[in-house]
This record gives C-alpha cells, structure tokens and sequence, in this order.
C-alpha cells in the first residue's frame, strides 16, 4: 500500500467516526464519503493540500460541505489594476496565485510560488477576510516587506490556500500606478 | 495639425502593422530590459523589441549577481525566457554598446532606444590607500563566485589570512559574508562556478567583520537575507550589545518603517543569543557598527598589499526628514585583515553620447524620459531614447522593483507615441533587426542568438549535473563563444 493510499484510509477512518456521530449520517452520507475519499486523494496526490489540513477540515464540517466546496470551490473576486472585477470559483488547495493565472488574471509570479519576490502580493479587502487567514509565516513577512505598496492587510497570493471559510474573499492586485483612494479603498501604512 | 497627421500616420501605422512595426531596441538583458520588453509587447501588439547585452548569456544579475545558494530567486528565468520566444521578440548577445555600436547607430536603426544596462561599476571611498592588493569590490567578488567572464581570474586571496572585512552592511555585503562563512559542501551542490568553489574549499577565512558606518537600526539589508546569514550552521554571532541602544530619533525611524524594524528585531535577538561560549575553530560573524573608513594600511613584509584598516568611530545626527548621518567623532580604530571586500554600492557608467549625471551615476530622466542634460531642465528631452532599471534609478531595490520601473518607462513611451512626441519619426519605418544584424555582420561581431544561449544553457546543465549541480557555469568567453556557435 503506497503512503498516499495510508494516509487516505488515516482520513477516512477519521471521518467515518464523525460521521456517524453527526445528526444527518444516513446512506446518502457513506456515498459522499467515497466522494470525500476521491476528492481528498486528489487533493494530497497533487500536493493541493497537507494531511493535516484535511483532518482539520474533515473534523470541522459536515460532509455534504466539503463534498460541494471540494467540486466547485470556493468564490473568489479579483480586483485587477484598473479597478474592473473578476470572478472565479477556486477549488479548495489552490493557491490564489494558480487560481489567477488558470484564470488569466494578470498577477504577476516572479518565483512561482517559492516565496522568493513578493510579486504575488495581493490586498485583502475585507479585515474580515484577513483574519480568517493563519497569520504569515516569518518568510512571508520577510518577502512582504519588500512587497510594493505594502497595506494592513497585505498577502502574498502564492501563501494563500483556498478553503471553506475564504468563501466570498475579494482581492485587490496593487499597481504602481493605481490609487485606492478613488475606489474607495485606502490603504493603511505598516 | 502635425499632431493629427502624426496620430493618423501611426493609427494605420498600428492597425497595419505587418508592413510597419515600430522597432524598439532594449540594451541590456536583465530584469530591467525583459520586463520592459514585456510590458511594450503587451501593450502594444505593432511593436517589435530586440534586446541586446554585452554577454553571449541573457538575465543580467539575475545570472551573475543573485547568490548561488539562492534558486529560488533564479526562477525568474522562466518568464523572461517565455517573453523572447515571442515571435515579436529577439536577443542578440555579444553586442555591446560603445564598442560593437555607438548609441547615435543604434538610435538611426530604431524608433525607440531603451537603455536598461545597469550598474557596472563601484562606488569608491576615496581614502588612502584603496588601491593595495587584497582590496577588491564586492561587485567584482560576486562576479567571481557567479562565473561571469569579465572577473573569472580574481583569484582572492583567501589562504593567507583568517579575517575578511567587508565595508558595508547592505544585501550584497551579507551575500558576501555567507558564501566565505557557509559551510563548503553546501555550496558545492549550488551553480557556484567551480573555480570559486575550490578557492573557497581552501580558505582559511574564519572571522569576517561587516562593518557599517551607521547603526543597527539603519542597517541597509533586509530580514530575509539578515535571517539567512544569522542561520548560517556552527556559527557565532558577535553583536555589540551597548550598539543596539536606540536614540528617540532611531525610534522615529523604526516607527515608520517596516523593514528597519524587522531588522532591528533580528538583530537584537542574535544579540542576545550569543552568549553561549566559543568552540574551537568555530566561524565568526561580526556586525561592527558605527565605524566609518579611513584609510587603509600596507603590509610592511607584502609590499603594496593591505594589512588592515583605520576606522574612525562615528555618531549619528539627523538631517531632516527623519534622515540620519553619521559624523565622525575624532576616535579611531583598527581592523587587522588582509582581504577587504568593499561592499558600499554600484554604479552605472556612461556611453558616449549619452547624458549622464555623474555625480548620481544615473541617466538624468523625467519617468524614464531622458534628459537633454542634467541641468534639471525637464522640457528638453533626448527624443525616443527611454532609461529604465538601475541605470535610471540608481543601484538598489529587488528584481521586482524593476518590473515597476519598467511599467513607468514604457508608460511614459505609450504617452509620448500618443500625444505626438514620438509620432511623427515612428512613420518613418526603420532598419531595425535587419539594419542591426547587416552593420553587426560588417563589423564581424559575432551575435550571439538565444538559441545559441540555449546552447550555453544545456551544456551547462549537463556539465552540471555530472557534479550534482543544477549548472556548471561557463565561465570565459572563450567556452561561452564556442558552446553558442
Ligand atoms: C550581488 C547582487 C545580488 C542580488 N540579489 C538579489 C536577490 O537575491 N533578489 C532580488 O530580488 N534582487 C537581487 N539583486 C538586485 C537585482 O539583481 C537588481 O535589482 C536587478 O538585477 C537590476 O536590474 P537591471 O536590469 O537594471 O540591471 P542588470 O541586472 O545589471 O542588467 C544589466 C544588463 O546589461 C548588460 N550590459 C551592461 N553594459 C552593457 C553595454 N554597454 N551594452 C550592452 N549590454 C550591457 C549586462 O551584461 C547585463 O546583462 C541583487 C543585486 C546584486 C548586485
Ligand atoms: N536577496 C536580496 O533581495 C538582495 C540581495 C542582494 C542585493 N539586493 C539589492 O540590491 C541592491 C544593492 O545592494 P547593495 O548592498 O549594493 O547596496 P545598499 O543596500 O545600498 O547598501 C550599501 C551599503 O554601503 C554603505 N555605504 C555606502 N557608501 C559608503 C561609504 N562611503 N562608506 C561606508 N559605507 C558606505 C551603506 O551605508 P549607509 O546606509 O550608511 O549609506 C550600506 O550599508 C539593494 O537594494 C539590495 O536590497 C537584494
Ligand atoms: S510568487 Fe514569488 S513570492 Fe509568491
């Protein structure tokens, strides 16, 4: 049994207990969990997402939630460098800087996802939002630093993964050449 | 009404754009002129770019500055090289301006010149004695360990003395300080060029002193790079507690920006952090502050070769706007080593025909336009010739500081072409790639093209991974001409 194939049975297993516990287990439920099954094997195999962040995420909602966010993600909106908004559905482990680029939206990936040029860097928009984020690591901050027109609540798009609770985030890409004040948005100095 | 001719002449000109391009030469292939090339494409579907640079290989510092230990950085590479397989895009390396093609051809040739061909020179301290032996800028120094061709033999000496200095507390400075202090083996399995490699198996440097004028709270490095070198393995760390004191003026500066503070931090933890005791042999790294250079002195058994330095002890006054300097105080003190590595900042040269603000070192520029001269005269500009990168700005900031320049130098151009600046001589069609390549062939100058860099490139990697490198450089001109043939 390969170790992708033993972590997948660690989740399952993990999930099963849940589950059966919770107030909706029925037939339809041991259905989802294949899907849950699929799903999460994809998501590891791809290295979309950790063990951990699965478990995290089995233990914390009911199945028919992760199932619908798993196949059709999460709703994200770009606000590009002349204001105009896009809006995309982001599978859950994507980062936002592959969600833009599957996309075509024009964020820039100098490192492509190595934490290495704070090119990535997005805006937040809502406080809200931020802070359902995990804090940045010291090597994000370090490269947000140097991250043009830096704000409160400035990410690195690359750093941030997609997942349930980022459902509805809108995110502002800043350009040298773009004001936030005339959108309505002002960016706070660190 | 010659305004509106000249829109026309260029709308058709646009709108037809396979019988008249508007021919853009980029000099200099390194972030600066890739990312310009990239913006002027993608905003512009009637321009055709040729960048050129002086080596047979593209990328610039990204090739020859950014440290071997770090790949991640190099990634860059990728973009730039899918932006000149654009089939509107082309590079001829060997071609260098002032020598290859003076600056007034090149303009005759295009309708736009973008001059991005950095900072190849240093600042100097101007004190005595900074021309001994053993004295070496930083800039020459990473070229070496880089396999640039220019500075393969070096050759510093680093078996004759356990101390370095590096003047300087910059990005650069700490560059330098981790490839003498980081463990050998680590290097081996980076592109480190191999002749740096067996010097550096060989040195018998063990204390290095990165010495600032000012103090820790205005060290020029960033986090990521201070992180880096305080986490070098089996390596002690001297700060100078009574240095990291700081001033209301230092909290001030602290205060408003983030970086100065996150270096402070690191700082101040190190500092602390280093009291366990000293192992035999152990490496050491350490930061002197507020020390100013002075002079250097001469060996008195190595003739014309340095034994160390004076330094004059300094304290910091402020000069508006939350600026301090630092002023010497009247005390000395000496620093005994034989190799100094001055690591205080590059700068840019000129070309003839080129006005040039020596004093900065930068092209004298309004947005990327340049200036007639450096007079501050804003009205009078040097028509279709644009700067952008370390030659426009000076020699600082991050690979992607230059995308950010070049998104205000080709603004600038897109702004010119439209309000007729530039209109009426882009009606004319020029030479451009053609004219380029016929004048090159006359004069015998061997172009090299990307795919013969790509030819440079495979055999690196090959070479390379024989030694479980991601590359062996190609490190004269020699083997760089011949592998591109
Ligand atoms: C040692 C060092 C390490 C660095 N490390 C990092 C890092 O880790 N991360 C980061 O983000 N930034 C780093 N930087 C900063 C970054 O490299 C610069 O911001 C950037 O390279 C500047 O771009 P540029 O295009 O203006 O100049 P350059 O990159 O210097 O490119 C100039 C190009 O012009 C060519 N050229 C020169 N003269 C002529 C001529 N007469 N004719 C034709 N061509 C010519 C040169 O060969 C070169 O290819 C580092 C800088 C240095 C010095
Ligand atoms: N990993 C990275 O991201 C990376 C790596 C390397 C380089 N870079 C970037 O490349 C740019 C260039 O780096 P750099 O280190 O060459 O330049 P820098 O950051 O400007 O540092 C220059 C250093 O030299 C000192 N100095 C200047 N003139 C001096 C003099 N006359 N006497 C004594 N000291 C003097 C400065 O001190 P004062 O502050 O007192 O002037 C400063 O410590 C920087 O923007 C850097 O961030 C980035
Ligand atoms: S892509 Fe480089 S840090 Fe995110």
């Amino acid at each position: 049994m390969t170790e992708t194939k033993v972590i997948q049975r660690a989740i399952f297993q993990k999930h099963h207990q849940f589950s059966t516990t919770a107030d909706n287990a029925s037939e339809q439920g041991s259905e989802q969990e294949e899907k849950c099954v699929k799903i999460f094997g994809h998501q590891l195999l791809n290295g979309l997402a950790t063990t951990h962040q699965l478990v995290a995420w089995v233990t914390r909602w009911t199945c028919s939630i992760i199932v619908e966010d798993m196949m059709i993600g999460i709703s994200v909106t770009f606000v590009d460098k002349d204001g105009e908004e896009k809006h995309l559905k982001v599978p859950i482990g994507m980062s936002m800087l592959e969600a833009a680029h599957e996309n075509d939206i024009e964020l820039e990936g100098a490192c492509e996802g190595s934490l290495a040029c704070s090119t990535c860097h997005v805006i937040v928009m809502d406080m809200e939002y931020y802070n359902k984020l995990e804090d940045p690591s010291d090597e994000e901050n370090d490269m947000l630093d140097l991250a043009f027109g830096l704000t409160e609540t400035s990410r690195l798009g690359c750093q941030v993964i997609a997942k349930p609770e980022l459902d509805g985030i809108r995110l502002a890409i800043p350009a040298a050449t773009r004001n936030f004040a005339v959108d309505g948005y002002v960016p706070k100095p660190h | 009404m010659a305004i509106f001719q000249a829109r026309t002449c260029l709308s058709r000109a646009f709108s037809t754009l396979a019988y008249h391009p508007l021919r853009v030469c980029v000099v200099g292939s390194g972030p600066a002129g890739f990312y310009t090339a990239e913006k002027l494409m993608k905003a512009h579907q009637g321009a055709e770019v040729d960048i050129i640079d002086r080596l047979p290989t593209p990328f610039g510092l990204v090739r020859s500055g950014v440290a071997p230990d770090h790949p991640e950085t190099k990634i860059v590479v990728n973009q730039f090289s899918r932006v000149v397989q654009h089939e509107r895009c082309s590079f001829f390396g060997n071609v260098t301006l002032g020598s290859s093609i003076s600056l007034a051809e090149l303009r005759e040739l295009y309708h736009v010149v973008v001059l991005a061909y950095g900072a190849e020179s240093d600042r100097v301290l101007g004190i005595p004695g900074e021309d001994l032996f053993g004295i070496h800028s930083a800039r020459e120094f990473v070229w070496w360990y880089n396999g640039h061709p220019d500075c393969k033999n070096l050759d510093p000496d680093l078996k004759n003395t356990d101390t370095a200095v590096i003047l300087g507390q910059g990005n650069v400075a700490l560059d330098v300080a981790r490839i003498l202090l980081r463990p050998v083996t680590e290097l081996a399995t980076t592109d480190i060029a191999t002749h740096a490699l067996h010097v550096l198996e060989e040195s018998s440097i063990r204390r290095v002193y990165l010495v600032g004028r000012r103090g820790p709270v205005q060290a020029a490095c960033t986090a990521k790079e201070l992180r880096e070198v305080l986490g070098i393995k089996d390596i002690r760390i001297h700060i100078p507690e009574a240095d990291l004191l700081k001033s209301p003026e230092d909290e001030e500066e602290i205060k408003n920006s983030r970086i100065q503070r996150r270096v402070y931090e690191l700082l101040s933890k190190a500092a602390s952090n280093g009291h366990s005791s000293p192992r035999l042999g152990q490496r050491e790294l350490h930061f002197v502050f507020f020390r100013k250079p002075d002079s250097f002195f001469e060996s008195d058994n190595r003739k014309g070769h340095v034994s160390g330095m004076h330094f004059e002890k300094t304290v910091l006054k402020g000069v508006g706007g939350g600026k301090q300097i630092a002023v010497g105080s009247g005390q000395f003190e000496d620093i005994e080593s034989r190799i100094v590595l001055k690591s205080i900042g590059y700068k840019s040269v000129p070309v003839d025909g080129l006005p040039f603000d020596h004093q900065k070192g930068v092209v004298p520029n309004i947005r990327g336009r340049v200036l007639h001269d450096s007079s501050g005269d804003q009205t009078l500009l040097e028509e279709g010739l644009y700067v952008c990168g370390w030659l426009k700005r000076g020699p600082t900031g991050i690979i992607a500081t230059n995308l950010y320049c070049a998104e205000e130098t080709v603004a600038s151009l897109f702004e010119d072409l439209d309000q007729g600046v530039l209109a009426l001589q882009s009606c004319l069609p020029k030479p451009g790639k053609e004219g380029l390549l016929r004048l090159l062939g006359n004069r015998n100058v061997q172009v090299v093209p990307f795919s013969g860099w790509e030819r440079i490139d495979s055999t690196e990697r090959r070479l390379g991974s024989l030694k479980n490198k991601p590359r062996e450089k190609l490190a004269t001109w020699e083997e760089l001409l011949k592998t591109a043939m």
